[in-house]
């Protein structure tokens, strides 16, 4: 099994250094059994299999990167942290993914309620048209028919987590769709955070944003990542070693996507176990 | 800037152009020919023609004077399509939403090009429908709500006949029109950005929530477009209507009473043993529908457009 996060932080300045093995694993997993783990995880559409046997540890409080060349089913694998995947009629999937040490493919789960704990943030922003900024905000909290009363609390906190609160805190009866790529993104980041999820799933979230923007969204994601486990796909590299702390390599090399290898950040950028991630990170293919 | 077109795209741009034009001088041309027969009317009778509740064609001799007026008929027209739209609104977007959402993908398709195929029944077939199947079950309903809201003037019926009233034709109306709502609905509702359902759910929304909070308002404005649609139809009905309700002039706002008539129906049975004069009268009314209509299908375009800009 692939464990990521064998290694305990103690300093997390720019979220990238950090001390080097010293619990071992067993025990790493005890005082980790808030996290998120796959078992063993398989996924079709239709007869073309996608992923083959992902067992993976995503270490709490900290961030994963997912990377890999194009189709190497890694934001199928996402999706399938949070259970989007079964909403692609022809999807089919095996194995198991561990929240707080339980499946949330059993079917005693309830779907909606375990994505209250699993946020997610999409590749494109895509705040709902038709609502203001405040209540895209409180998006979440009306679907899931939750009750609370501190809505200006609320909506202030996620803003100011989302690193937006400044921009927008004089127009938040404005559309969601008035703001800039960059802004709606992080919007779409604050309306995630609202139901307070443990876990934050992002598909390249700034793969459609400006360099400015990007960095404004990679400095949240730090400081997220101090409450919450977050986990984010993406295709840039250079991004994958500012902001990730640790980083799982998928490929495919024709057949089912693979994990190939899964370590602290540093090391999978430095000194790789594989060669194909040294010839990925280095650019040689992808 | 003079922009400088090649010859092909010249000659394709004069045909394209003649086809719109033409569409629509044909609508002039429809509205003028209305208005020229029945203008004699329009001066004769003045705005009593729309409000006045007699239809005299008089005697031969002139002793009799021929008085002619549409207000029942107009109210008719209005009130048996409002029914309409008030029950088939509702069914269609729970059946697109049903199609859309909730249908196995087996028989999605199927539902489809069925519902397709509906909207293409020719009227006539749901007025034998209402006339045959229908109005003995609608006249139960009928005496339900009777029983139940008659203290409400709406539904109010002193003579316990229930029958051929503007309630049962405004359900065969709704019935015809309910797959063309229906369809147009479905299309917008298909048409939701992906991403936006998406983020519903992983937001921890179900099914339903996502429906509401994105599907729903991002369909509005189609669904509007759908039901003009449909009150375009239920407004000129003509041979449902005349199978299903007696044409008398009164007033009628007792939807359960069987007394109403529409424009349409109105035209179809009185075009055939007209006096000349009469057959004016009978123009004068079809321009009167011609407006309603074109005033209708105006405000929902209006509805739309601006749906349309709230959401952008």
């Amino acid at each position: 099994m692939n464990q990521v996060g064998t290694e305990s932080k103690t300093s997390k300045e720019n979220g990238i250094i950090m001390n080097e093995i010293s619990t071992s694993g067993i025990t790493a997993v005890a005082e980790r059994s808030l996290g998120l783990e796959t078992r063993g995880l398989h996924a079709w559409f239709g007869s073309h299999h996608v992923l083959s046997d992902i067992n993976l540890q995503f270490p709490e409080r900290s961030v994963t990167g997912l990377i890999g060349p194009s189709g190497c089913g890694k934001s199928t694998f996402l999706r399938m942290l949070n259970r989007m995947h079964e909403f692609i009629p022809s999807a089919a999937m095996a194995g198991e993914v561990l929240m707080n040490g339980s499946d949330i493919y059993s079917p005693d789960v309830d779907a909606a309620a375990m994505r209250l704990k699993v946020g997610m943030v999409f590749q494109k922003p895509n705040p709902f048209p038709a609502m203001t900024i405040k209540e895209n905000v409180l998006a979440g909290i009306k679907l899931a028919n939750l009750k609370v009363s501190n809505h200006d609390e609320i909506v202030e906190k996620c803003l100011s987590r989302a690193g937006l609160w400044k921009e927008v805190k004089d127009r938040l009866d404005a559309s969601g769709g008035s703001l800039s790529g960059g802004q709606q993104q992080r919007l779409c980041i604050a309306r995630s955070l609202a139901v307070e999820p443990t876990i934050l799933l992002m598909d390249e979230p700034c793969s459609a944003l400006d360099p400015g923007s990007t960095l404004r969204i990679e400095e949240t994601i730090h400081e997220l990542a101090e409450k919450i486990t977050v986990v984010i796909v993406t295709h840039n590299m250079q991004q994958a070693s500012r902001v990730s702390n640790y980083c799982a390599f998928f490929l495919s090399d024709g057949g089912p996507g693979v994990l190939v290898e899964a370590d602290a950040t540093r090391k999978m950028f430095t000194n790789p176990t594989d060669t194909r991630t040294a010839d990925y990170v280095q650019g040689k293919f992808g | 800037m003079h922009v400088v077109y090649s010859l092909g795209d010249r000659i394709f741009r004069r045909i394209v152009t003649a086809g719109a034009v033409t569409s629509l001088l044909v609508l002039a041309l429809i509205g003028l020919f209305l208005f020229a027969r029945g203008v004699e009317i329009f001066r004769d009778m003045g705005t009593k023609f729309v409000t006045g509740t007699n239809w005299t064609a008089g005697s031969e001799d002139g002793v009799l004077p021929a008085e002619f007026s549409i207000g029942p008929m107009l109210a008719g027209t209005i009130v048996t399509s409002l029914i309409a739209l008030f029950f088939a609104v509702p069914l269609s977007i729970a059946g697109a939403l049903y199609i859309e959402f909730f249908a196995p993908s087996k028989i999605k398709s199927t539902l489809v090009s069925m519902l397709d195929l509906a909207a293409a029944i020719p009227s006539l077939f749901f007025g034998l429908w209402g006339v045959q199947v229908f109005s003995s079950m609608g006249e139960r309903w009928a005496a339900l709500t009777s029983n139940y809201l008659g203290w409400f003037p709406l539904f109010k019926n002193e003579l316990d006949i229930f029958g051929r009233s503007p309630f049962i034709a405004g359900l065969v109306l709704a019935a015809m029109i309910v797959p063309i709502i229906t369809s147009v609905s479905r299309e917008v509702y298909s048409r939701t950005p992906r991403e936006l359902v998406d983020s519903c759910y992983a937001l921890g929304g179900t099914r339903w929530g996502a429906i509401r909070a994105v599907v729903l308002p991002y369909g509005r404005s189609g669904v509007v477009g759908g039901a003009m649609l449909g009150l375009g139809r239920a407004l000129g009905e003509t041979v449902a209507v005349y199978l299903l309700l007696n044409l008398v002039f009164k007033y009628n706002f007792n939807i359960l009473e069987s007394e109403g008539g529409n424009i349409a129906s109105l035209i179809a049975t009185k075009f055939g043993e007209a006096t000349p004069y009469e057959l004016k009268a009978l123009l004068a009314a079809g321009f009167v529908l011609f407006l309603l209509t074109l005033t209708v299908n105006m405000a929902a375009t209006a509805v739309v457009q601006r749906t349309a800009k709230a959401q952008s």
